[in-house]
């Protein structure tokens, strides 16, 4: 299997399914001459033309909009958001068009399109530019949302999101790009919706998605030293949720933390918590914690920065704690 | 004007306090200075100093009780003097506790147990069925200190999966102690509780036991499969240090054999000098001597991780373990590297023998900047110590032993001696401790070395 890294992984899965499908086209901020901001979309301007590689003014708002009615009349657009910081300017036509659509046209439109660019802080960006948004588009329904953490993932999440019929938001990570991986060759598809155990354990859950996935092996390494074995549960998609994945850890392990770069407030963690102790209650032999972003605005210092991240120690800490160790 | 007695801090870690005995009694008059009560630290037995004057009006914590430092635990007042609002609000009942059916009982059961040393057993089992409001609340107080879920109709806590499996497995919860957070019962204490459900005699009885000395493989009472042993102040601190040394600690260790021939010779001629003086030294004496002269030496060695930054220390302070009856203490021998032979061999037999009575000032077993654990006179060949935070080393030593050696191929019997050190990888790399230990090598087996 050859080795890819994240942003070739995606410059791929972006190539084959333009190859497979010629209704499928890339839009956004310097996609094309460029080769996009952050080179995922490397050669597809020479393969494909500039009808169907398009540089966009910086309209987040136009391109989106032109986008859903690109949709509705049956191609496959994605949208190339540069950051996810930016892709709040956008946000009335995904949220009130894309995922409202099918609904309020009664069925007679669906919104087979992608939404796709970085999510989370990288270093030093300051407060606007190192938000960690997934669950902003989580939140509505109508909206799908996947955040790979591996090339793998990568890969196999976009084609899957490419060929759905519904608005798929894909959340990558700017300090995932250039990591690197094992990827399988060409027809890869990572069903939305499934859950992907990353690392098996018996003793604590640490439910997780995206780019914290690293650091979540990281925090299971040292906690084997510990003698705990922790399981390492990659979410992949946020909506639809793998809740059956959920719970099986959770009746395995009894115990869990949910991990994320995000807030704490209303994110992703604080639906999982809902969901855990809604369908896992009697399973549980301790309060299932959250590991976050600090709640504040991200400092651009650099020694605030590093306390305001999710660290290794943090979810050290918060597994002992789940444990009764402390 | 009335004064409240605290639980104070009478060593620099304690967190909480037990009370020994009272030395003056509900009545007494007392001065300001007055010795009031006997209190045991982590570390030792302490004086508790009265400050206020007046008299003794109400004792709130009884003998064997343990509270937490900054507790009220007494009342010092004027003969007429209202106190009422005073001892409520210590003891955290809706009604002055002098109302209350608790103080019928005295003054003891006021708070802490009744009978000294078994606090588990004495307060639920003695828990009237009448008990009033301000009373179920005292109980339950107590009980969650101890572990213990309350009886006396208190919500009981415990966590789901543990609810579940007690009712499974027919464990009554209300009879295991929970070692979660706030007493919160959770799986281990309901899957202890299954092991301990075959013993024909309940927990709660048990733990009447407890202050009964440890005879080990002797069970009290016919039918006990184990018995919980309470933790003394300093089984707790010992428990707690050594966790937060090893896990965070990146440890590694180091071992020489040291030929200890010369040494036992220079300790024979030793002794012969001073048996005029009725004194002598030991081996261990010598040991001291070596370590300080070494870490005089090599200062890299003697150094403390401070989170922000490595001190190196300059003065040498030595801890030296001694095992005291329930757990060990650490005496500090001050600037041993200045002292001689015979001083350090005198500080050190006083310094245990006032630590085996716990006589410790807390200054005198604080501030060492590296430590020497000694098994060799239980026989241990060689072993390794866990570090006392935040020095970065220890040095465990071994026993002297008669062991055949090959030198210059021929096979000769020596006397050799394993000494291991613990090595806080954050401060000491390998070859640093490596020099310290060849230095204090080299001067155990010259022991003239001591003179340079």
């Amino acid at each position: 299997m050859p080795e890819l890294t994240y942003r070739e992984a995606l410059n791929e899965a972006l190539l084959e399914e333009m190859e497979r499908d010629d209704c499928v086209f890339l839009m956004g901020e310097e996609v094309a001459e460029y080769d996009g901001a952050y080179k995922v979309s490397k050669g597809l301007l020479d393969r494909f033309g500039d009808l169907r590689v398009v540089d966009t003014p910086i309209s987040e708002l136009g391109f989106a909009g032109l986008s859903v009615g690109a949709a509705m009349v049956g191609l496959r657009p994605v949208v190339e958001f540069m950051t996810f910081n930016f892709s709040v300017l956008a946000l009335d036509q995904v949220l009130h068009s894309a995922a409202k659509m099918l609904y309020m046209s009664g069925g007679q439109f669906n919104i087979p399109m992608v939404f796709r660019g970085p999510t989370g802080a990288a270093l030093q960006l300051a407060a606007q530019h190192s938000q960690a948004l997934e669950s902003w588009y989580a939140h509505a329904p109508g909206i799908k949302v996947v955040a790979p953490g591996t090339p793998a993932d990568a890969k196999g999440l976009l084609k899957s999101a490419i060929r759905d019929d519904d608005p798929v938001v894909v959340m990558e990570g700017e300090l995932l790009y250039n990591i690197r991986g094992e990827v399988p060759e060409g027809e890869h598809l990572v069903p939305l919706g499934l859950a992907d155990l990353k690392r098996e354990g018996d003793d604590v859950s640490i439910i997780t998605h995206g780019k914290m996935v690293h650091l979540a092996l990281q925090a299971a390494g040292r906690l084997q030293r510990e003698g705990v074995e922790a399981e390492v549960l990659d979410l992949r998609s946020l909506r639809p949720l793998d809740v059956e994945a959920v719970l099986a850890s959770v009746r395995k392990t009894n115990r869990a933390i949910y991990l994320e770069e995000g807030w704490p407030y209303a994110g992703i963690g604080a639906q999982l918590v809902a969901t855990i102790q809604e369908e896992a209650f009697d399973h549980l032999d301790a309060p299932v914690l959250r590991v976050t972003q600090a709640d504040v605005p991200m400092p651009y210092a650099k020694n605030l920065e590093q306390l305001a991240k999710p660290n290794v120690e943090r979810v050290v800490d918060a597994c002992r704690r789940v444990l009764y160790r402390d | 004007m009335a004064t409240k007695v605290h639980m104070e801090a009478l060593s620099p870690t304690m967190e909480e306090g037990q009370l020994v005995r009272w030395l003056k009694a509900e009545g007494d008059s007392i001065a300001n200075g007055d010795i009031i009560a006997e209190i045991e630290t982590d570390k030792a037995t302490m004086e508790l100093v009265a400050r206020g004057e007046g008299i003794l009006r109400k004792v709130l914590l009884g003998e064997g009780g343990t509270a937490p430092v900054g507790e009220v635990i007494a009342v010092i007042a004027g003969a007429d003097e209202e106190i009422g609002e005073l001892v409520g609000a210590a003891g955290d009942s809706p009604e002055p506790v002098a109302d209350s059916p608790v103080s019928a009982d005295g003054p003891k059961s006021a708070r802490g147990p009744t009978t000294p040393g078994s606090p588990v057993a004495s307060a639920p089992a003695e828990d009237p069925p009448t008990a009033t409001v301000g009373e179920a609340a005292q109980v339950g107080a107590e009980s969650e200190e101890a572990g213990l879920p309350d009886q006396g109709g208190e919500r009981l806590k415990a966590s789901p999966l543990a609810r579940r499996l007690a009712e499974e497995n027919g464990v009554d919860l209300r009879t295991v102690p929970g070692s979660g957070p706030g007493g919160r019962i959770v799986v281990r204490d309901v899957e202890a509780a299954k092991v301990g459900a075959g013993a024909a005699v309940p927990p709660a009885t048990v733990g009447t036991t407890e202050a009964q000395p440890w005879h080990p493989g002797v069970p009290s009472e016919p039918g006990v499969d184990f018995e919980d042993l309470p933790l003394s102040q300093m089984r707790k601190t010992i428990a707690k240090r050594l966790v937060e040394s090893l896990s965070p600690v990146p440890h590694f260790f180091l071992r020489i054999t040291v030929d200890m021939t010369r040494t036992l010779a220079a300790r024979k001629r030793v002794n012969a000098l001073l048996e005029a003086q009725g004194d002598k030294v030991s081996i261990n004496d010598f040991v001291l001597k070596s370590v300080a002269g070494a870490l005089g030496r090599h200062p890299e060695a003697n150094a403390q991780w401070m989170g922000d930054a490595v001190r190196r220390h300059y003065r040498v302070h030595l801890g030296v373990a001694v095992a005291v009856e329930d757990g060990l203490i650490t005496p500090v021998i001050r600037d041993a590297n200045q002292k001689g032979l015979a001083q350090i061999s005198r500080e050190i037999r006083e310094l245990a023998g006032r630590g085996r009575e716990k006589k410790l000032q807390p200054e005198e077993y604080t501030g060492s900047t590296f430590s020497v654990s000694n098994l060799g006179m239980f026989g241990i060949h060689e072993f390794t110590g866990v570090i006392n935070p935040p020095e970065a080393s220890i040095l465990a030593v071994g026993a002297i032993e008669e062991t055949p050696v090959a030198e210059d191929g021929q096979v000769v019997v020596r006397p050799l001696m394993k000494v291991t050190m613990s090595c806080d990888h954050r401060v000491i790399d390998g070859a640093t401790g490596a020099r310290f230990l060849q230095t204090l090598k080299e001067m155990l087996e010259e022991p003239a070395a001591i003179l340079v």
